[in-house]
């Protein structure tokens, strides 16, 4: 079902409708993100509010919606914010992105103090690379790899593996779901407020 | 063919004579793995508790092998490197390889920063912090012979990361287990073997439900009981209950040794029913 994470299309719908046709809500994945890059003093107002407002206010706006449902459910539930290890450390040239991110560690850690009493916990991802399209582009390339015109996959694969410890360029998706399955199921059940890297070791380094 | 999700591995485990350490034991061997299992079976001066014995060691055994899984446990001191060792020397040599090491073992006291005995200090950084490099120490180079990498997961604890007032010995020995397990991820990424750390809050286990911890957590009452030092500890988290258990430990450990999170290395994973935000 379309949706967006701006609230523009009628995200409220789209969760009330699901419940309806499902019957329950217990696991809330606050996934959509984009990406841009620019230096801070640079990046344009629309770059920035864009940004801001799909991975930040969007992750708020996803739980809004959602979170009433968890509640009414009765039965507790899971909110998995992702964020990124840039919630937890500096890139240049993503102010927006860090500061999204950084944003995105403060609401879970908020919503897990709100949340605890309805036996709802709520946890971010916060992981490296992820090989999906929002990292192999031209864009994500060139800020990992500024001095060069047109840097390739093989390149980038160089530079993404240099940001992390382990002798691996990127994670996979599925990596990032294994994570978001642990938090997910019992076997968390008390785990909340924290902020799990998937991150090959970039926050050790 | 065995199944599970650490199926075919082998688990070096310290303190795995009750408590955490056992229930470590039990969940790897659920999911198809192999144990060593090392524990003191013995007293240590400055802890006022009864620490795991050779009977509750025995115990451990039997749960492993009625699991169908094979463990070589051992009597050992993380005080002592020459018995880890010898431990995992003889483990290795019967089972054929070795993929995890939990460094569990761990014994609490307490006091005030002024009160605390010279001994009481000794004792925890010896057991808690240096036990734990021990561990590793003794483990890594298993590990780096195998060839396949692995996963090393150090039981560090809430206040491994915040402060309370009157262990401030356990407190720098779990904060020091951090520090550790941070370098020790640096350190060991090349060989693909990772290192994370567990940092639960209060666990259901004999190291917290004895006389030490309820008055450490009730200096208010002269007697407390299990139901003053529950309520004392349900306060401590955000999540409406008392304390975890230790499947709830295991279910991390089981987490991070396992391929699911085959890229997570330097982490410290709270168990903590949101003690750290609180």
């Amino acid at each position: 079902m379309r949706s967006a994470a701006d609230g523009q299309c009628g995200q409220e719908t789209v969760v009330d409708r699901g419940v309806a046709a499902l019957g329950r809500l217990d696991i809330v994945s606050a996934n959509a993100g984009i990406h841009s890059s620019a230096p801070a003093h640079e990046m344009s107002e629309s770059a920035w509010q864009d940004l801001i407002d799909v991975n930040l206010t969007g992750a708020w706006l996803t739980c809004k919606v959602a979170v009433p449902h968890l509640i009414a459910g009765g039965r507790g539930g899971v909110v998995v914010l992702t964020s990124s290890v840039a919630g937890l450390k500096p890139y240049a040239n993503i102010a927006h992105y860090v500061a999204a991110k950084h944003g995105i560690i403060g609401l879970t850690k908020t919503l897990a103090q709100e949340l605890a009493p309805h036996r709802i916990r709520v946890n971010a991802l916060s992981p490296t690379q992820v090989d999906t399209d929002m990292i192999q582009n031209q864009m994500a390339y060139k800020l990992f790899l500024p001095a060069i015109e047109e840097p390739t996959r093989g390149q980038f694969r160089v530079a993404s593996q240099a940001t992390n410890l382990l002798p691996i360029p990127w994670v996979e998706p599925r990596d990032v779901s294994d994570a978001l399955i642990f938090l997910a199921s019992d076997e968390a059940r008390y785990i909340t407020g924290v902020a799990l890297p998937v991150d090959a070791g970039v926050l050790a380094k | 063919m065995r199944t599970g999700r650490v199926a075919g591995r082998v688990a070096f485990i310290t303190g795995a004579a009750r408590g955490q350490g056992r229930s470590h034991a039990i969940r790897l061997a659920e999911e198809g793995a192999d144990i060593i299992a090392v524990d003191l079976c013995g007293e240590i001066t400055s802890v006022e508790y009864p620490l795991g014995t050779a009977d509750d060691l025995a115990e451990t055994v039997r749960l492993v092998e009625s699991l169908d899984r094979r463990i070589v446990a051992r009597q050992a001191d993380v005080r002592d490197a020459a018995s880890l060792e010898t431990a995992l020397r003889q483990g290795v040599a019967e089972l054929g390889r070795l993929d995890i090491v939990s460094a569990n073992a761990g014994i609490l006291s307490s006091g005030s920063l002024t009160d605390l005995s010279e001994l009481a200090w000794r004792e925890m950084i010896d057991v808690n912090l240096s036990g734990v490099w021990r561990t590793c120490k003794a483990a890594i180079p298993h590990l780096i012979a195998g060839g396949r990498g692995g996963s090393i997961i150090l039981t560090s604890s809430v206040a491994g990361l915040k402060a309370y007032a009157n262990m401030a010995h356990y407190v720098s020995a779990k904060h020091g287990v951090t520090g550790l397990m941070r370098t020790l991820a640096t350190e060991l990424a090349p060989h693909r073997i990772r290192v994370n750390s567990l940092h639960p809050t209060q666990v259901d286990t004999d190291m917290i439900q004895n006389d030490v911890m309820y008055r450490l957590f009730r200096p208010d009452l002269a007697n407390p009981t299990r139901a003053d030092f529950a309520e004392a500890s349900r306060a401590t988290g955000l999540l409406p209950v008392d304390w975890v258990e230790t499947r709830d430990v295991s279910a991390a450990l089981l987490f991070l040794a396992s391929d699911e999170a085959r890229y997570i290395t330097g982490t410290a994973l709270p168990i903590d029913a949101g003690a750290l935000i609180t």
